[in-house]
């Protein structure tokens, strides 16, 4: 035992790990997309487990509404990256572990490439898309991961792709239409710490190859009655074998507007989330310029973007050109969702 | 003939309840039977939901005596 494995000495004592798991632990690489409520529990457990090398993933700053179940983050960390208010926490958890910083999120451009330098993937995402995008990457490129959601006080945990195992489609094959997010729902702060935790140990067990990986199973845990359930499904050999085949893709999130006798202009980037599924004109700002001849010219079209901002510019940009028929929609697509 | 059936997440908030006894004697004994009654009965969204019997996913379609049900729908939240 070297002297700096004093600090992992009472789990080198446990017989399953030793000092050839504590090894397989400093060799490990671990990528955590998504450093909220799950991914900061996460990660201080596995920092101080003294796994190697440790991806931090998240396209966010630190929100004061992240602290109560944030807690990895303080009050002076507010308006930092989450990334890096993460790395300088954990850091002095642990200064053996080696940090890799993304101050972005997963995309159809960066997953693959990303998750290919790692041993397994965490995910403390907080919509459907980033999971899909998630389980779909890890497919292509062999690799497990530890999934768990959150909704106010209850929580889903499982293993997904391991050792020839089940996928998140296998679970749940048709992607949900919309977003259930804990902004929008409100969530009790320790359940993050609970279900990030039971991620921590799954990922530990994944690495360490000990006990039975919450593989093939949905662990449900209810904090109000304290209830659990687990619920066992297969692997569905025909949906891991689209996904292999199908270029990567981003699911899409479908919603509808209201008043859909309206005419619609789109002025979203074409990877924007949620699509409608009425009719509408798209044309993303970056491409106004050369295709405005495209913009109706009927009287009332609503031109909208993700918050109301773009599609204001892309009216004034328009307005220039001889365009006096366009209604800004204020707040974005939110507002016209039915 | 009775089950149990159990909802989870916001499906639980839709029925107003987590957990209750339903007799299938009028409602039929197939999983979709009861599905459809208990979508109709709370109005249910039923939007990539799964569903469990005995804790176990997609493996049996008919219902017996004491069975348990779970309404999973997904959820995304971390």
């Amino acid at each position: 035992m070297t002297p700096t494995d004093k600090r992992y000495r009472r789990q080198i004592q446990l017989p399953e790990v030793g000092t050839q798991g504590q090894e397989k632990l400093r060799s490990a690489k671990v990528l955590i997309v998504g450093m909220g409520g799950l991914g900061c529990p996460a990660a201080q457990y596995l920092t101080a487990a003294g796994v190697g090398t440790l991806g931090l993933m998240d396209h966010d700053r630190v929100d004061e509404t992240n602290l109560h179940r944030q807690i990895l983050y303080g009050n002076s960390d507010v308006g930092m990256w989450k990334v890096e208010a993460a790395k300088k926490a954990l850091n002095r958890l642990n200064p053996e572990t080696h940090f890799i910083c993304y101050k972005e999120g997963l995309s159809l451009d960066n997953a693959l490439d990303s998750i290919k330098q790692y041993d397994l993937v965490v995910d403390g995402t907080d919509n459907f898309q980033t999971k899909y995008l998630i389980n779909d990457a890890c497919i292509k490129t062999g690799k497990p991961w530890v999934y768990a959601s959150i909704y106010k006080y209850e929580g889903q945990l499982s293993v997904f792709n391991y050792q020839n195992g089940p996928s998140y489609r296998c679970l749940f094959p048709k992607a949900p239409r919309k977003d259930i997010s804990c902004q929008a729902t409100g969530v009790i702060g320790v359940l993050s710490g609970i279900l990030g935790t039971y991620q921590a140990t799954e990922a530990l067990k994944v690495i360490l190859g000990i006990g039975n990986a919450l593989s093939g199973k949905l662990k449900i845990i209810h904090t109000l009655t304290m209830q659990e359930q687990l619920i066992s499904f297969n692997r569905n050999d025909l949906i891991i074998q689209e996904t292999k085949d199908n270029p990567l893709k981003l699911e899409a999130l479908k919603c509808e507007l209201r008043d859909s006798e309206n005419t619609y202009l789109d002025v979203r980037e074409s990877h924007e989330q949620p699509k409608p599924s009425n009719s509408t004109i798209n044309i993303p700002l970056s491409e106004l310029m050369e295709r405005y001849a495209e913009v109706p010219k009927e009287p009332n079209v609503h031109v909208f973007c993700q918050s109301g901002i773009r599609s204001k510019q892309a009216i004034a940009f328009l307005k220039d050109h001889g365009y006096e028929n366009l209604i800004n929609v204020e707040g974005g697509i939110e507002t016209l969702l039915k | 003939m009775k089950v149990t059936v159990k909802y989870f997440g916001a499906i639980a908030e839709q029925a107003g309840l987590h957990e209750e006894a339903i007799e299938l004697s009028e409602i039929g004994t197939s999983l979709g039977d009861l599905k459809t009654h208990c979508i109709q009965k709370y109005q249910l969204d039923d939007d990539a939901l799964q569903i469990a019997i005995n804790q176990q996913i997609g493996t049996v379609n008919t219902l017996n005596d004491g069975d348990e049900i779970a309404f999973l729908p997904p959820f995304a939240g971390g």
